[in-house]
């Protein structure tokens, strides 16, 4: 029997993961011709859902049809040979290949590949969805958005009807999403069928035609897009009322903590990363850093963090000595120096899982990085990192099977509020944190405020850097604007608009005095 | 001058054959993600394999009144060998692509258990040949070198070129081979992805499990091949108490210096042939020979130095090496 209106029908899926229930009993509808957003938190079971549809995964339970045919895929072939194409969140690339040899990898028969057969192929399939693509250039040269034009390519070049993209925008700017979102529309107007996975809700609205929302590995409800809004698809999805501005209380005690003056310095390849950067964080605000990616951010924090060389400046730290306040220079001292000196100085990389934590150890012992040098002897003590642990998974609704389940294995934003969580129970005096909602969804994302917040009531002096312009200007008290390492102003985010922060992104101020606050 | 540089030229292809099968082995292996550590166990193996192989063909024609053929012979240590290296592989694959084992330790322990395997079957039918097992001067005869009418005797070139014993021919030919399967074939397009990322692979419908199995058994049987070169070429048909001792690791040295390219192992080959051998063709009075000796491995670790200060994408190990593979790893 052929179905034509429903291109696949997931029944009553379950999936485990050892202990974690990753689906439970899970229905999906994807009728033909439509595109339907897969809307949920992080760690809600999207991806593993889909995965059971492109045979990454195996479902343990549950019945799977396409376009009205019970299936069984066991493997990504049976799922192209469904015409089941996914478009992986993590790209599925072979950096030294070339972008047609990645296409056509896999697919076709004969002993032999034509370079130039394939070449002209894909040439002729980016041309008919307007992809702009170079079919012999190396993956490894290319830029995230053309990496994604290929995995999209690859799937059509199979001759998927049934299209899968796991958070395709998460990695796109919003000119490269907008050109995106053609691309899927044409494919729409083409009678493919789509399923979208996001949880950024405007993208949600602009592009789907019904929402299907997952919490918890649980089934909630699908809704019609033109029925609905963002009020009621974030309840759905976090299960609560959510609010959706963000606080800003008045900076409880200012005074400068850290001052940053004439900070100068260079990469590998003597271009100068940071350029004669001067600030002051102050006690008890946030100070919000904005920029292009790869403006000076990354080295900004790591040379304040005694991981990045300089070549001149000084950065100076008010310590409390037996109840004198002095400015001590911490420039060019490694992490261990400063800490020795008795500074508490906690630093949230952008690179969690390479530079934050230890992927392959638990939350026990990843929370103990930060304080076994304390221990006397040659035992470690692990009761009291195990029950700073055992508090963190309870105040910061960390979703895990217990504190020995390695970190790596833990969602997005179950890992930031580890990391966070070790680096707040220092209780620091500056907080240093790069990125901290990068991935994550509304939910975590609004835990991640409260606890920033939470620090700068406490005192502490919170410098965020940041990616979305809309974030910063709600939660930050003063807002530094980088450009090309140097700083083109520091302003108070109530009193300017977006777009004047936009053109100081790109391009340094020429009077510094009119701008600063 | 010219007759010494000839003579180590020649010597050093000789020498450098049974590192260039076990290099092409080994790289083979290595562009489908296994790192296979085991390359001297399975040319023990293939060494000891072969010829007994060639041993026992003789011995049950002459039993039997026939006089043996050197072409059959030479046939029956060549197949013999690459089964047994490529048993040591499988046994390698199977722990290491079906039960997930750790590849180093895996191939480790193939090294000390394939040493074991050639050592002690060389003593045992040793023994019972009554003092040390060799062939008959039929099957030396197969190995020694071709003289190919009028090429053999161009001035130099010749000599240089057209001198050798066949299996020197052979190795250059599985070397085009591979370099023909890597550039030009779809299966060898496929391995290299399998080895370079195998969940991408896997994404791709390739069958990981089914390329890895295939590269690393084949890989395994060539250096097996390489392993009879030892035994019947280099000792003449003489089982010689570890007579392949460090030619494994240097081939796998080797396949790091050819940078996982099989053309430029050819090469390389003659290079490191042309340093074992060196001592014989060039004396500095005082040195010592353990000197002479050591360069091999001095060259290595210059090689292993470079390779990683000069860091490029193209000529580097395949980045799923070493990795085993589990599609449902979170």
């Amino acid at each position: 029997m052929n179905d034509d209106n429903h291109a696949i029908q997931m029944e009553g899926i379950h999936k485990f993961f050892g202990k974690v229930h990753a689906n439970k009993d899970v229905h999906l509808d994807l009728r033909t011709g439509e595109i339907l957003a897969l809307l949920g938190e992080n760690g809600s079971g999207k991806t593993t859902l889909v995965n059971m549809l492109s045979g990454v995964y195996f479902p343990d339970h549950g019945e799977i049809s396409v376009h009205g045919r019970p299936v069984t895929i066991r493997s990504p072939r049976d799922a192209f040979d469904l015409g089941i194409g996914m478009i992986h969140q993590h790209f599925k690339l072979i950096p030294v290949l070339t972008a047609a040899e990645n296409i056509a990898l896999g697919f076709g028969e004969g002993l032999t590949i034509s370079r130039k057969r394939i070449n002209a192929e894909v040439a002729e399939l980016a041309a008919r969805y307007g992809f702009e693509l170079d079919p012999t250039q190396k993956v490894y040269d290319m830029s995230v958005s053309q990496k994604q034009t290929i995995e999209i390519i690859k799937v059509l070049y199979r001759g998927a009807d049934i299209l899968i993209l796991d958070e395709p925008t998460a990695v796109l700017t919003p000119l490269e999403t907008e050109k995106l979102f053609a691309v899927l529309r044409n494919m729409k107007a083409d009678g493919k069928s789509i399923i979208i996975i996001t949880h950024k809700l405007n993208e949600v609205l602009a592009i789907s035609d019904r929402v299907e929302i997952l919490r918890k590995g649980e089934f909630i409800g699908v809704v019609k897009t033109a029925n609905t809004n963002q009020t009621q698809l974030t309840e759905m999805m976090v299960g609560r009322p959510v609010s959706l501005s963000i606080e800003r209380p008045e900076p409880a005690t200012e005074c400068d903590r850290l001052q940053v003056i004439g900070l100068t310095c260079l990469n590998n390849e003597g271009v100068k990363t940071l350029d004669d950067v001067s600030f002051a964080a102050r006690s008890g605000e946030i100070l919000g850093i904005a920029g292009i990616a790869g403006s000076g951010q990354k080295e900004l924090c790591e040379a304040i963090a005694g991981l990045y060389p300089s070549i001149g400046g000084s950065v100076l730290y008010t310590n409390d000595q037996e109840g004198t306040p002095v400015r001590e220079r911490i420039l060019g001292l490694s992490p261990d120096a400063i800490v020795k000196k008795g500074i508490s100085m906690a630093f949230v990389p952008e690179d969690r899982l390479g530079m934050g934590l230890v992927a392959a150890m638990d939350i026990t012992d990843n929370v103990m990085l930060r304080s076994y040098k304390d221990n006397r002897g040659p035992f470690v003590d692990r009761r009291k990192p195990k029950e700073l642990a055992e508090r963190l998974i309870k105040e910061l609704e960390i979703v895990t099977p217990g504190t020995s389940t390695a970190v790596g294995r833990l969602s997005g934003g179950n890992v930031q509020k580890v990391l966070l969580g070790r680096e707040i129970a220092l209780q620091p005096g500056v907080l240093i944190v790069a990125y901290p909602v990068r991935g994550l969804d509304i939910n975590s994302s609004y835990k991640i405020y409260d606890l920033l917040n939470e620090q700068k009531a406490r005192g502490v002096a919170v410098i965020f850097i940041g990616e979305d312009l809309d974030v910063l200007m709600e939660i930050a008290d003063r807002l530094l604007v980088l450009c090309g390492g140097k700083v083109s102003g520091i302003v108070d985010p109530r009193e300017v608009t977006k777009e004047d922060v936009g053109l100081m992104m790109t391009q340094v101020a020429q009077n510094d005095g009119e701008v600063a606050a | 001058m010219i007759d010494t540089a000839t003579a180590l030229l020649m010597a050093a292809v000789l020498a450098g054959t049974p590192l260039l099968l076990g290099a092409l082995g080994e790289i083979l292996t290595e562009k489908s993600g296994n790192l296979n550590l085991g390359v001297e166990g399975m040319m023990f193996m293939g060494a000891i394999a072969g010829l007994i192989g060639s041993y026992s063909y003789e011995q049950a024609l002459t039993a039997a009144g026939f006089e043996p053929s050197g072409a059959i012979s030479a046939l029956v240590a060549l197949i013999v060998s690459f089964l047994a290296g490529a048993f040591g592989a499988l046994i390698y694959a199977f722990l290491t692509i079906t039960l997930r084992a750790n590849q180093n330790v895996t191939g480790l322990i193939l090294t000390i258990f394939g040493t074991g395997f050639g050592n002690f079957f060389g003593e045992y039918f040793g023994l019972k040949a009554g003092g040390y097992v060799t062939v008959s001067s039929v099957t030396k005869a197969a190995f020694s070198p071709i003289h190919f009418p009028l090429l053999s005797d161009i001035p130099v070139l010749g000599k240089l070129l057209f001198q050798y014993n066949w299996m020197v021919y052979f190795a250059v030919a599985v070397a085009l081979v591979m370099f023909w399967f890597f550039r030009k074939s779809r299966f060898g397009l496929n391995l290299r992805a399998v080895g370079e990322d195998p969940a991408a692979a896997d994404a791709a419908g390739i069958s990981v499990a089914r390329y890895r199995y295939l590269a690393t058994v084949i890989g395994g049987g060539i250096c097996g091949i390489g392993g009879m070169y030892m035994s019947m070429v280099t000792t003449s048909g003489v089982w010689v108490h570890g007579c392949v001792t460090g030619y494994g690791w240097l081939a796998v040295a080797l396949v790091i210096f050819a940078t996982w390219s099989p053309l430029r192992g050819v090469l390389v080959a003659v290079i490191f042939g042309g340093l074992m051998i060196m001592r014989m063709y060039i004396t500095i009075p005082g040195l010592p020979a353990q000197i002479y000796d050591m360069v091999p491995y001095l060259a290595t670790i210059l090689v292993l130095i470079i390779t990683s200060v000069r860091q490029s994408k193209e000529h580097a190990m395949p980045a799923g090496c070493g990795l085993n593979y589990f599609r449902e790893d979170r």
